[in-house]
């Protein structure tokens, strides 16, 4: 290929040229890095939760009028039985948090019970019997909680001793590496077992850098109703939204004057995709500024690489005439559009990584993995490629005839 | 003159309609992006009470234990009850306010709606006149009801147009939780961006829709929410938050100006002194005194991704912009024979440049154009997202201007570079040429 002869015509329209480099690494330095974004975002979306979301629903109800501890918990066995006796429903549960839900919590935990040992904080979920079957939660090892384990939420608030617990294994991982934490002892409500460990428990939703995602851990808590939200587990999942008017219908048919409102009942799908709604909408948003800059630039390409054409269609005229075939001078200006792309992916390249560095500083992000940047470069090569193909063929086209005419 | 040039701008526009095309369409995508992520970082950066913003401070204190003590570390966000009282009844500024944020059961007369949660604010007297919240019908409460722990409420416009009909409801029984409030006050409408006085509960969000006399709250034992944080052996156990070692609540104080807010300052350290002595507070005097906009900036109060996506959109810009100068360098220099042509026959340089301007500046206006209603369709898609400020992204004169200025200056700007290398053809090159 004549590069020589393709720089040294470059370099009668230096600025040009230097123009069109310069759109390329930007477009390619912004592409890389919403790239980049788009797929963190992604990455967060897709964490699974441990839990079986499909089959679950939640009902959230509140009480109007105040009542005695005694008779909220003998109202909370009577809406458990009639829940379970829905239709479909498999089990059901108070617990306290949901999963996605509006709040989290945790306790410091520690390995020892000395008040100055070193703590960190874990998110905890509570819940009564049913808890584990009803989330399709997947044991890892040990086992789950004994219906005769289970305790107040007072007792457990009060100091009761001697509450197991089950861990996530990532945080059984983290406390007792290399071990089986099942059998162990952590402190959190003074000294808890830990009987079971699950595959996988993730926070409720992100706090802060409050633990890692996937340090959760459960207690045996009876809750009242009134400290939680009904979870049922629905077989089929196409009856979820049945199952959610029957038991609002339950609920409100029995017990004192309750609010019960469809704004706190909804399928854990729809509580996941209304958690991730603003990430979806900035990932939307990343794929729609992307593709605009691409277009841009490819249009931008068009339009100059027209003008070079229309503005050498007499040397082309004269390069036809003396012999070069259609093919060479379409390879020509493609070899030529390549060189620019090539010049502006270098440059862009750097400038990615530079944007990357600011975006680390001031965002939780990640450095730039480095498959981003030939991934980079083979969208702006292709696109180039492609921009140039229409102008190269009307180059191509222009006949030897041209070199003869005076203008 | 410049008549002159629009008409050979324009005859020169159109001579080459696609490659106009393209300009004016990368400058208005350029522009529509910018403008829209602007206004919505507008939107939110703004002043929640313009005027009076000026003279609301958030006092912070450190009444931790000495655990994870360090020097010059922040003081907690919020304040216990103990020293929010304290400060409360101290009195010390022109005006002063305790708040917490909270739900409460609502049941209408109406037997045919089913009773409701409605987001609640309990606070003190001052809260009203201080943040300037304007009264549609009656008015706030005053201290004599905030010590009697009296059962008024104040209910925005909202709950008023559901539970009473949009009347003057200043008078009529408002049921909570099985208790008899009296309404004493409606709030005409009022939206102070950001939520700015708790943004623990969330920063865009429209003000709650009753407000509850603090002490009655606790009274009561309505539910609060919103982020409490304990330390030592006291947990946030809601029968003993009076004395629990946990900061839930807000304080705002108005100073009117900089001696007052010295004062102030010099005021908070030495309660912390007095605390100290009195074995209550264990670290040293840790206070802050920040003005409501440094509150704010201090908080973070912008949602990163608003911030990303304005980078973006000017990212974007400047691409949009390096591809006008090139489209616009190729289409000067390919007209370098016309231009030898005025040069000859006596137009300087400058007016050369000038009429080149003055085309780059004609782009530029049809690309705002072209900009601003993008920007107004962007604006659109983002009022329905489902994000709390969704219904706050609406253009304003400001920004229109901003708009027009901005599209006009960056396209000069973009012409700058192609005029000056056209303008620097030797005319009787281009003349032998021809």
């Amino acid at each position: 290929m004549h590069l020589r002869h393709i720089l040294r015509a470059l370099g009668r329209h230096r600025i040009a040229a230097g123009l069109l480099v310069l759109e390329i690494a930007f477009s390619c330095a912004v592409v890389c890095n919403a790239l980049f974004l788009i797929g963190t975002r992604l990455e967060r979306m897709q964490r699974p939760s441990g839990v079986d979301e499909t089959h679950l629903v939640e009902v959230g109800v509140r009480s109007v009028t105040p009542g005695t501890p005694e008779a909220v918990m003998a109202q909370t066995r009577t809406d458990l039985a009639r829940l379970r006796a829905l239709p479909g429903v498999s089990d059901a549960v108070v617990a306290s948090p949901i999963p996605f839900g509006d709040s989290v919590s945790f306790s410091g935990v520690s390995l020892s019970d000395d008040a100055k040992a070193p703590s960190m904080p874990v998110a905890q979920y509570f819940g009564g019997v049913q808890l584990a079957r009803t989330l399709g939660l997947k044991l890892a090892s040990g086992r789950w909680f004994t219906p005769d384990e289970f305790v107040s939420y007072d007792a457990l608030q009060g100091g009761a001793s001697g509450v197991p617990v089950i861990i996530s294994r990532a945080l059984a991982q983290h406390l007792f590496p290399g071990q089986d934490a099942a059998g162990r002892t952590i402190y959190a409500f003074g000294a808890n077992r830990v009987v079971g460990v699950v595959d996988r428990l993730v926070q409720p939703r992100d706090y802060g850098a409050a633990g890692d995602y996937r340090y959760a851990m459960m207690f045996p808590v009876d809750l009242p109703y009134s400290r939680g939200t009904y979870l049922m587990r629905v077989d089929d999942p196409a009856r979820r939204q049945a199952v959610i008017g029957q038991a609002l219908q339950a609920l409100k048919a029995d017990g004192p004057l309750r609010l019960i409102s469809p704004r706190y009942a909804t399928t854990l799908e729809a509580a996941r995709a209304k958690y991730y709604v603003n990430d979806r909408a900035m990932a939307w948003l990343l794929v729609g500024v992307s593709l605009l800059l691409l277009l841009v630039t490819a249009l931008g390409i068009v339009g100059l690489s027209s003008f070079w054409v229309g503005q050498r269609r007499r040397q082309i005229g004269i390069r036809r005439a003396i012999g070069a075939s259609r093919r060479d001078i379409r390879t020509y200006f493609q070899a030529e559009n390549f060189l620019i792309a090539t010049g502006g992916i270098v440059l862009g390249m750097a400038l990615a990584y530079g944007i990357n560095l600011v975006l680390m500083r001031h965002y939780e992000l990640g450095r730039l993995p480095g498959y981003y940047l030939p991934l980079g470069a083979i969208v702006l090569w292709t696109l180039g490629q492609l921009a140039v193909l229409g102008p190269a063929l009307r180059a191509a086209a222009v006949p030897p005839v041209v070199a003869t005419r005076s203008t | 003159m410049f008549q002159y040039y629009l008409d050979l701008a324009l005859r020169s526009l159109k001579r080459n309609k696609a490659l106009t095309a393209l300009m004016v369409f990368a400058v208005a995508l350029g522009i529509g992006a910018s403008m829209t992520t602007l206004t919505v970082f507008h939107v939110l950066s703004g002043d929640p009470i313009p005027g009076a913003s000026g003279t609301l401070f958030y006092p912070q204190l450190d009444p931790q234990d000495m655990d994870g003590y360090q020097p010059g570390k922040e003081p907690p966000a919020q304040v216990t009850w103990i020293d929010g009282m304290n400060l409360l009844r101290a009195h010390r500024g022109v005006r002063q306010a305790l708040m917490t944020g909270g739900a409460v059961p609502v049941q209408p007369a109406q037997s045919d709606l089913d009773p409701f949660f409605s987001d609640a604010r309990y606070t003190t007297a001052d809260f009203f006149a201080m943040f300037q919240a304007p009264f549609l019908y009656g008015h706030g409460w005053n201290a004599a009801d905030d010590d009697a722990k009296a059962r008024v409420a104040v209910i925005t416009r909202k709950l008023n147009d559901k539970l009473f009909g949009g009347k003057d409801s200043t008078g009529q029984t408002l049921r909570i939780k099985d208790t008899a409030f009296r309404v004493i006050g409606v709030l005409g409408d009022w939206r102070p961006n950001p939520h700015f006085y708790d943004l623990n509960t969330g920063g865009y969000r429209g003000v709650e829709d009753a407000f509850l006399p603090l002490t009655t709250f606790r009274d009561l034992r309505l539910d609060r929410n919103g982020s409490m944080d304990c330390w030592g052996r006291g947990g946030g156990d809601e029968d003993h938050l009076e004395t629990a070692t946990c900061v839930w609540l807000q304080f705002w104080v108005q100073l009117d100006d900089a001696s007052q807010a010295a004062a102030y300052k010099q005021f908070l350290v030495n309660y912390s002194r007095e605390q100290h002595d009195l074995g209550r507070f264990q670290r040293p005097p840790n206070v802050r005194l920040r003005s409501l906009m440094q509150w704010l900036d201090y908080n973070k109060v912008v949602p990163s991704d608003v911030r990303l996506q304005v980078y973006l959109a000017f990212g974007f810009l400047l691409v949009c912009l390096v591809n006008t100068v090139g489209l616009m360098l190729a289409k000067f220099m390919r007209r370098a024979g016309e231009l030898g042509v005025r040069r000859a026959l006596g137009a300087s340089r400058r007016n050369v440049f000038a009429q080149l301007l003055v085309e780059s500046g004609v782009i530029g206006l049809a690309g705002g154009l072209g900009g601003l209603g993008l920007a107004l369709l962007g604006l659109w898609a983002v009022r329905h997202q489902p994000s709390d400020y969704a219904e706050l992204a609406r253009l304003d004169p400001t920004m229109l201007l901003t708009t027009f200025l901005l599209a006009v200056g960056a396209s000069l700007l973009a012409g700058l570079l192609p005029a000056w290398r056209a303008c620097q053809v030797a005319p009787a090159l281009q003349l032998k040429s021809q």
